[in-house]
């Protein structure tokens, strides 16, 4: 390597360190931009009625998403409920019999990988062809499912991760005193990998409750009250679309609303599951 | 003899315990496989019509029921192609300056900051792309590309804001905080010993970052950039607002244009012929084997890699 002259080494260190430090900024940027953006038009359609009353046509004042707050809130714990334990055990598998069966742990593991990778809308076009489309209707349940698919590979890799960092002694201390294997994972193995669980899976549902692409051809919309997950489910996402493309300034305002609605839950779940973990380390 | 009877117990239980915990682990690849079956029946009806030539047919009318994948193609891979053209570099000037330039105190406060982008769900960066940026992008950037470059027919047409180029700009932004910071955890990785011999050897910086970081790693670079490219193709809800949903192929980036995604979200429950509907899900067949391969060969590449890395170590 032949080197040019100590002062154009300097110059030009120097220009790349301040392109690096642009383009940091204009990711900061970025992002107080959007942060912004969302508060500063969200918090104008946010008041006590945004809460309490049904969507009006528009035009008419006084409407509200409680309807969709609640959909929403269904929808992400039906998904949760099934894609967690599920993910769990897929997890524990990894991590407990991995050495067992040569072929299928890793089998599982890379394709975990890769349906990670597979987009969102594509499972909600494989949800609505086995569960829309023979039932006949939209549904809340489809919603649900699609969206605990799309938990299911997340929180299998995290839950592996996580067990796999339990030293191999406490398993063998465990082992060694006479519990049976399931035993020494549920009761050991998960208690000292508990708040790492608990992060991937708050981390897990943060992911998909700001989805939109899986929910548009199964939980549909609705603009009334619904209580069953198998009629079709107002949410706050899909409505967040209807609205801001329709022609009308009250719906897009109401749909910066439910915009900054989901920004805070999803941020707040995200910084609590990063919480949880670092005060572990401390 | 009761001892001998626990054991049994545990035994059996013990099996039963893997059996569960294998069943939930072959779901994942009951999922998988049942997703291409699924989607290869649903759209049998327009793969028989069509045949290959739905591949390269740019029509696209409802009407008369004749369906075409080029044009959707087309935008999917341009609005990924200017995606990545522009986050790759940011990306990895981003992840530089996190793990080589700043201080650590800067560097955890702008990383987390920049993981915390990634976590904001997409449609919001669908809406801030309809009402705050193209807007922008119509009233200045368009205007200014037009004038510095217009002679080019990439930047010809009329400034709507809305269309390729800021889908692609909104696509960017969605990938950089991904490819960022598995970047800067590859870098973070490099051994200090590593960087202060080269430093030891009156290096500069940048000097460091080019010879020694980069080669080292690249691989891990190269495998986080298809994971990025594998996003940018499937991402549906950022950019249906803003991409403007046209079945035409331009060759401005300022016009409207469609990608798979965008069709699906936008046509899917308008669709009412079986015909319309089936084509539409071999749009979406045809998204799930593009970003499936682009998964795979990221996700081998990877595997190869450290593989090869705890070989030499």
């Amino acid at each position: 390597m032949r080197l040019r002259s100590l002062k154009i080494r300097k110059v030009f260190d120097l220009a790349i360190k301040i392109i690096a430090g642009v383009s940091a900024g204009i990711g900061i940027v970025a992002l107080f931009w959007i942060l912004i953006s969302v508060f500063r038009h969200g918090f104008k359609a946010i008041n006590w009625s945004f809460f309490t009353s049904l969507p009006t046509p528009p035009g008419m004042i006084g409407g509200g998403l409680a309807n969709a707050i609640v959909g929403t809130l269904m929808i992400t714990v039906v998904a949760t409920l099934i894609g967690v334990p599920v993910g769990l055990m897929a997890g524990t598998y990894l991590s407990e019999f991995g050495s067992d069966s040569s072929k299928l742990v890793p089998a599982i593991r890379f394709f975990s990988n890769v349906l990670m990778g597979i987009p969102s809308i594509i499972v909600g076009v494989f949800v609505y062809t086995i569960l829309v489309r023979p039932t006949g209707h939209f549904s809340g349940y489809a919603g649900a499912v699609s969206l605990a698919i799309i938990m299911f590979p997340v929180v299998a890799r995290t839950t592996e991760d996580m067990l796999t960092m339990v030293p191999n002694s406490l398993k063998e201390a465990a082992l060694a005193l006479g519990a049976p294997r399931w035993k020494v994972t549920l009761q050991i193995v998960f208690r000292a990998a508990r708040s790492g669980l608990v992060t991937g899976s708050l981390l897990a549902v943060a992911r998909v409750s700001g989805e939109t692409a899986p929910l548009l051809f199964t939980a549909l919309n609705n603009p009334y009250w619904v209580f069953s997950l198998n009629d079709p489910t107002p949410n706050l996402t899909v409505t967040i679309f209807n609205y801001a493309m329709s022609p009308y300034p009250d719906w897009q305002q109401q749909a910066w609303g439910a915009s900054l609605l989901i920004t805070i839950g999803v941020l707040l779940l995200f910084i609590l599951g990063r919480a949880i973990v670092r005060e572990r380390r401390y | 003899m009761k001892s001998n009877n626990i054991s049994k117990f545990y035994k059996k239980s013990d099996t039963f315990f893997r059996y569960i915990t294998a069943s939930c682990g072959i779901m994942i690849l009951v999922i998988m496989a049942g997703i291409f079956i699924e989607l290869i029946i649903a759209s049998r009806l327009s793969i028989k019509k069509f045949g290959f030539a739905f591949v390269s047919s740019s029509a696209w009318n409802p009407v008369t029921q004749d369906f075409g994948a080029a044009s959707s193609i087309y935008g999917t891979l341009v609005s990924a192609g200017i995606a990545m053209i522009i986050a790759v570099p940011l990306s990895l000037a981003i992840a530089l300056f996190l793990a080589e330039l700043a201080s650590p105190a800067i560097s955890r406060i702008m990383g987390s900051a920049i993981e915390l982008l990634a976590a904001i769900p997409s449609i919001i960066y669908g809406m801030w792309g309809l009402f705050v940026f193209a807007p922008v992008m119509a009233d200045y950037i368009q205007p200014m590309l037009q004038k510095y470059l217009g002679f080019i027919p990439l930047f010809q047409g009329s400034p709507m804001g809305i269309g390729m180029l800021t889908s692609g700009l909104i696509l960017a932004l969605m990938i950089i905080p991904f490819i960022s910071s598995v970047t800067r955890d590859i870098f973070n990785m490099v051994p200090v010993v590593i960087k202060e011999s080269a430093y030891g050897m009156g290096a500069t910086t940048w000097e460091v970052i080019r010879h020694v970081i980069i080669p080292y790693g690249f691989k891990g670079i190269l495998g986080a950039c298809f994971l990025g490219l594998a996003r940018a193709i499937g991402e549906t809800m950022a950019i249906t607002f803003v991409i403007g949903n046209d079945h035409t192929i331009s060759p401005s980036l300022f016009a409207a244009a469609n990608s798979i995604a965008s069709t699906l979200a936008n046509e899917f429950t308008e669709a009412s012929e079986p015909m319309y509907l089936s084509a539409l899900i071999e749009l979406g067949l045809i998204l799930l084997v593009m970003t499936f391969v682009i998964q795979m060969l990221a996700e081998l590449w990877l595997w190869r890699v450290s593989r090869k890395g705890e070989k030499g170590a």
